[in-house]
């Protein structure tokens, strides 16, 4: 990893980025759904931030966008001061569902991206191994999903996506599928390898106390057309350790704060 | 490990059951069902009064299956019959998979041409059979295009169904990865079609010998669809009857094998694995 300066280099960009969708609904005779709006934001080297907002105010469309699967309708994204035109190799996804191919073993679905890649398949081997071990998968590398839990089963996802040593990860809502417990043990975990791996990560959450225990910044949208209302710089230590954070007397500023801009506890709220 | 048991309660499967014969209790029990089902085709159709020439006994059909393994080559035609089910399913099967993969990675492909594949898929097939013949005459190609044009369609549309309901993510992941369109092909879509497809290839093993029958029984003097004409204008009932048992046997054998295949190949379905994952 490169440090002094470098440090503060912009990974991720969202320059002024509004999505549109044609309308396919039969009972409106808008042309367009505006799904976001006028989305602008920097994402430093090594930070963490998180996005929350209402259900169906853009946040997947805005990760979409960002991983090159979908071009904005105006503005543009970039990484590393690139435009994003297509799927790039420094960027990986992760989703709330595993992903996992049925038909492959734990080592093979984390090899998959190498694979794709072209990467010699000793190699591929090598560090697919060595992945799973750091995800506490050591052992369950001929395993088929079907036979892990939930929670294996995500952390196996991980290894996938660390597998292609991306510099960015984009994360949409990746543990909200899990037990209570299940999630605290991966976020520590997840905290813990974007720390030490120094990577930048864009993570999408319904989990106020999630976007405050794991991130560096929290952006809170609005609801469709989304578009960014609020900026919390969470001013909190120990970001590669979400447990501490969770007992930090310091988060109780934020998530009332949080619960006030997103109308929980409101009637008529919609998250 | 016991949690990593499949948490998905087994279906009984065919393979499934076979390995449940070598249960004692069960042995037993369908082993005294068989012959008393014996002891009732054999004495049964003299209790109700029904003549021998429409139901023969037990007795009548073995004696017949004896004279015919000896005078009538039914082996060389059962054979013959067999060989025509081998081709055509395999044929069938491979025109299903190869057309059903192209429209299910083209939508308009599969626009175009949807009118077509769905008035053949209408067209009652056996029908094709009398024109074949006059196409190709007596011999084993019109039986091989019947068969390979009814088995086609379950495998064509389950493959091309299998293919159009991946999940977007996958296939976005997928592509996140780079991948080509070729990649994309063999490491997802082929694979994701798989257990469709062995639906698709179960269906077929039986129509495969329809197909094959109907084309015998229409024109030439070869296979057990000559045999059982034969038979039935001979008014020779028990032959008939052989001819039948012989082909459900044709069609037994096929069906296994397919199941066989499927279970090695879909090995990864916990519900269907008959033995278990082997870890
Ligand atoms: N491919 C598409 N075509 C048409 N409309 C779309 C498409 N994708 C998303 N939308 C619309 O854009 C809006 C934002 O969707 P998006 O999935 O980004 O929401 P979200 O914030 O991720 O919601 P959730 O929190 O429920 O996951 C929704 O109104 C959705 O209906
Ligand atoms: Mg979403």
């Amino acid at each position: 990893m490169l440090e002094g300066k470098a440090m503060s280099k912009t990974r991720l960009e969202f320059r002024d980025v509004t999505k549109r969708f044609a309308n396919k609904s039969q009972h409106s005779t808008e042309p367009f759904v505006t799904a976001v709006q006028h989305v602008d934001f920097a994402i430093k080297e090594g930070e963490v931030v998180s996005i929350i907002g209402p259900s169906g105010c853009g946040k997947s469309t805005l990760l979409n966008m960002g991983s090159g699967l979908d071009a904005p309708s105006e503005g543009q994204v970039f990484i590393d001061g690139q435009p994003v035109t297509g799927p790039s190799e420094h960027v990986a996804f992760m989703l709330q569902k595993d992903l996992l191919l049925p038909w492959r073993s734990i080592r093979e679905n984390v090899e998959l991206g190498l694979e794709i890649r072209g990467i010699a398949a000793e190699q591929r081997r090598e560090k697919a191994l060595d992945l799973l071990k750091k995800c506490h998968l050591g052992g369950f590398e001929n395993h088929y999903p079907h036979q892990l839990s939930g929670g294996m089963r995500q952390r196996a996802a991980m290894a996938r996506t660390l597998a292609v040593d991306p510099t960015v990860l984009l994360m949409d809502e990746p543990f909200s599928a899990l037990d209570a417990q299940t999630k605290m043990v991966l976020q520590q975990d997840l905290a813990r390898t974007l720390k030490e791996a120094n990577k930048t990560a864009l993570f999408i959450t319904h989990d106020l106390v999630e976007a405050v225990a794991l991130s560096d910044r929290v952006l809170v949208m609005s609801q469709r057309p989304g578009t960014i209302i609020q900026e919390f710089v969470i001013d909190l230590a120990n970001r590669d350790d979400p447990m501490a954070r969770r007992g930090d007397p310091g988060i109780a500023h934020y998530v009332p704060e949080l619960m006030k801009l997103l109308h929980i506890g409101e009637s008529g709220a919609k998250v | 490990m016991a949690e990593l048991a499949p948490t998905v309660a087994p279906t009984p499967t065919m393979a499934k059951r076979m390995q449940n014969m070598f249960n004692r209790k069960e042995v037993l029990i369908s082993t005294a069902v068989f012959i008393v089902f014996l002891i009732f085709w054999q004495w049964g159709p003299t209790w109700f009064g029904i003549p021998n020439y429409i139901i023969p006994p037990a007795s009548d059909v073995y004696h017949e299956f004896i004279r015919m393994l000896g005078s009538d080559k039914l082996m060389y035609h059962t054979l013959y019959t067999a060989k025509g089910v081998l081709i055509g399913f395999f044929l069938g099967a491979l025109l299903g998979m190869i057309i059903g993969y192209i429209l299910g990675m083209s939508p308009t492909a599969e626009f175009v041409l949807s009118p077509y594949i769905l008035a053949l898929q209408i067209a009652p097939k056996v029908a094709f059979a009398p024109l074949f013949v006059m196409w190709f005459g007596f011999t084993s190609t019109p039986k091989i295009l019947v068969a390979v044009l009814i088995v086609f369609f379950p495998i064509m549309v389950n493959v091309l169904g299998a293919i159009r309901t991946i999940d977007r993510d996958l296939i976005n992941l997928v592509n996140s990865f780079k991948a080509s369109r070729l990649q994309l092909f063999w490491k997802v879509e082929f694979r994701a079609a798989m257990p469709s497809l062995f639906s698709g290839l179960r269906i077929a093993s039986t129509l495969a010998v329809i197909g094959i029958v109907v084309g015998e029984m229409v024109g030439g003097n070869e296979g057990l669809g000559y045999l059982l004409v034969w038979g039935s204008g001979s008014a020779n009932t028990s032959m008939v009857f052989v001819s039948i048992i012989m082909l459900t046997l044709i069609g037994l054998v096929a069906y296994l094998a397919v199941i066989w295949a499927e279970n090695k190949v879909l090995h990864y379905i916990p519900k269907r694995s008959s033995t278990g994952p082997q870890v």
